[in-house]
């Protein structure tokens, strides 16, 4: 992961900046006053459920929808004034593929190469070139509506780097993708950033964001309710957790029991049965757990130290859970 | 893969904002290139649906056939009597029934994600219209080509001769053009393909056969005469058989192009703007 600029901040330093945006759809208002920073050469992750106004924010940044309120600056240019500049200063990618259909992978590249001004034989050659790097020679001739869904996600990123874009917006890059192809496309998007493009992501997907983002803003229901890298979010809940499980769940009470005297606090019995997620102020205090429990005769079958998942991040900063935790890849 | 660079020039500083200069507006050399490689996207998409080209070519072989047999003899007497007035009709009718198509297809291929991303990157707003624009006077060549050959295997000799014809054949060609701007526009404007459709075909009609396309327009009641003196497919029409028939240049011609420029005119910076607001 990159090692974000250190202050202090000038505004050309940010790729993005952008304050109090907001768009209205009818009396919806689907993205209600939100602030973001970007700096150059980063990583920032928007993470959210469905419909909280991810991909609307994103359109707004990438001239694809009217700013209703608030400003946006792309590299200190204004996206409502200069919407032709800052579309070449943006690369997107969006949620559904956006390639042609109709034709082949090469063909697409070789269209968006023609529309972005290269002469016929350097949007061919910058084509094969991007199939090559994208693992997609094979497919080169083949329709894009035969295509699995991974291939038409890294066959639409390439389509977005043939400008060489300061900066790449990616809509919810794997969604829909299977675990396998996530972890390709995951690593694809690392090697851009290793190349020092800046990224501004879009995600569901809690671990996505914490594998790929520098700093993570969470936004709900239009707003942005949290901000920060990966670890402030985590340590804004608090402190690691010690999940048990005993052997016999009879022995359930009187474990609490013992937790309650060695730290002074109830653990918080989980909903299968012989659970407990114990709040641990300091990791170091499991052991002491353990070994109580152990002098006790209590029998574990698991046990377990971690970090809150940022799915525990956002039950607590929202209040309720992200619709998509069933689909989590913890 | 990872040895290799994603990027297709890695000398690319990304240090900067830009290694280039930001342009405020697309220049007219850069448009035509972006219309070309929009119109070429539509070529390859026309031939890898065949089916588009069945109106371009069953209706001329149809419509040709059967509005000069069924027609002939009522309005003019014989078969032979009504080509001079009936061939340059059709082609000016099959000019707007296959420049009609524009506007569902356009609506259809908006809905598609690939129409993000032309709007997200920076070239002319007028490209993605002007370049499907372009690439259906393919069709246009094919429904014009064939109303003419049509009409000269039932019998009918243009006495404007090869340049008559030629120049006709081109005036259907540009009409048709000009005209699709409009179906562009309803494009751009409608929510859904099926009311683009619906909404062609109520101008399509009373464009076509409220005019002298089908029958001399002094056999007409006053009121509609009216309408038909001032419906520019009527100008057309009239131009159409000027040129084809006495090998003219008269003054209809010069309506009709001056006529179907206005529609362009009017229309093309219509249909660009909503389609820049359009979501």
């Amino acid at each position: 992961m990159n090692t974000t600029p250190t202050p202090p901040l000038t505004a050309t330093d940010l790729a993005v900046d952008a304050s109090g945006l907001v768009k209205d759809f009818g009396s919806f208002r689907a993205v209600d006053g939100i602030d973001l920073q970007v700096r150059r050469g980063e990583v920032f992750g928007v993470l959210g459920p469905n419909g909280a106004g991810k991909t609307t924010m994103l359109s707004m940044l990438a001239t694809l929808l009217p700013i209703d309120g608030g400003s946006a600056r792309i590299f200190g240019v204004d996206v409502a004034s200069s919407p032709h500049q800052v579309r070449q200063l943006v690369g997107v990618t969006g949620q559904y593929a956006s390639v042609d259909e109709n034709l082949t992978a090469f063909e697409n590249l070789y269209l968006f190469g023609r529309l972005l001004g290269l002469p016929k034989a350097k949007a061919k050659s910058t084509g094969s070139d991007l199939l090559d790097r994208f693992d997609l020679t094979d497919a080169a001739d083949r329709r894009i509506s035969n295509f699995s869904g991974g291939m038409r996600r890294r066959l639409d990123l390439a389509a977005s780097l043939i400008a060489r874009p300061p900066l790449t917006f990616l809509d919810e890059p794997t969604t829909g993708l299977d675990p396998r192809t996530r972890g390709q496309m995951w690593d694809t998007i690392r090697e851009l950033v290793a190349q020092g493009s800046t990224i501004l992501l879009t995600t569901q997907y809690l671990d996505e964001a914490d594998q790929l983002a520098d700093r993570i803003a969470v936004i709900d229901r239009g707003r942005k309710v949290a901000e920060g890298t990966a670890d402030e979010l985590k340590a804004s809940v608090g402190n690691s957790t010690l999940q048990l499980r005993l052997e016999d769940r009879d022995d359930t009470t009187r474990a609490a029991a013992v937790v309650a005297r060695v730290l002074g606090e109830h653990p918080v019995l989980t909903p299968e049965s012989g659970g407990l997620n114990i709040a641990l102020a300091d990791a170091n205090r499991a052991a002491d757990v353990l070994i109580a429990l152990r002098e006790s005769a209590i029998s574990i079958s698991t046990a377990a130290v971690q970090q809150p998942t940022l799915d525990e991040v956002f039950l607590a900063i929202t209040g309720h859970h992200s619709d998509n935790e069933t689909e989590e890849v913890a | 893969m990872s040895t290799q660079t994603l990027l297709p020039d890695t000398t690319a500083s990304h240090a900067l904002p830009v290694d280039r200069e930001l342009s405020s507006r697309p220049s007219l050399a850069e448009t035509w290139q972006q219309t070309t490689a929009m119109a070429w996207r539509s070529v390859k998409k026309m031939f890898r649906n065949p089916e588009q080209f069945f109106d371009v070519t069953l209706q001329p072989l149809l419509f040709t056939a059967m509005f000069t047999y069924i027609f002939g003899g009522a309005i003019s007497g014989s078969v032979a009597d009504y080509m001079p007035i009936i061939i340059p009709g059709i082609l000016a009718q099959t000019a707007i029934t296959t420049c009609m198509a524009m506007g569902t297809q356009l609506r259809e291929d908006m809905d598609k994600g690939v129409f993000d991303r032309f709007r997200s990157l920076p070239i002319a707003r007028i490209a993605p219209l002007a370049g499907p624009a372009l690439a259906d006077v393919i069709r246009y060549v094919i429904a014009s080509t064939l109303t003419i050959m049509v009409g000269l295997a039932m019998g009918y000799r243009p006495g404007g001769g090869f340049f008559g014809t030629l120049a006709a054949w081109a005036l259907t060609i540009f009409a048709a053009w000009s005209l699709a701007w409009i179906f562009t526009w309803l494009g751009t404007v409608m929510r859904t393909a099926q009311a683009v459709q619906g909404t062609a075909m109520l101008i399509m009609f009373p464009l076509t056969f409220l005019s002298n396309a089908f029958v001399p327009e002094d056999t007409l009641p006053g009121w509609l005469h009216a309408f038909v003196q001032v419906n520019p497919v009527s100008h057309v029409v009239t131009a159409v058989r000027d040129l084809m028939n006495d090998g003219s240049f008269t003054a209809e011609v010069g309506w009709a192009l001056l006529g179907c420029t206005a529609v362009v005119a009017i229309f093309a910076p219509l249909a660009v703007r909503s389609y820049s607001k359009k979501i």
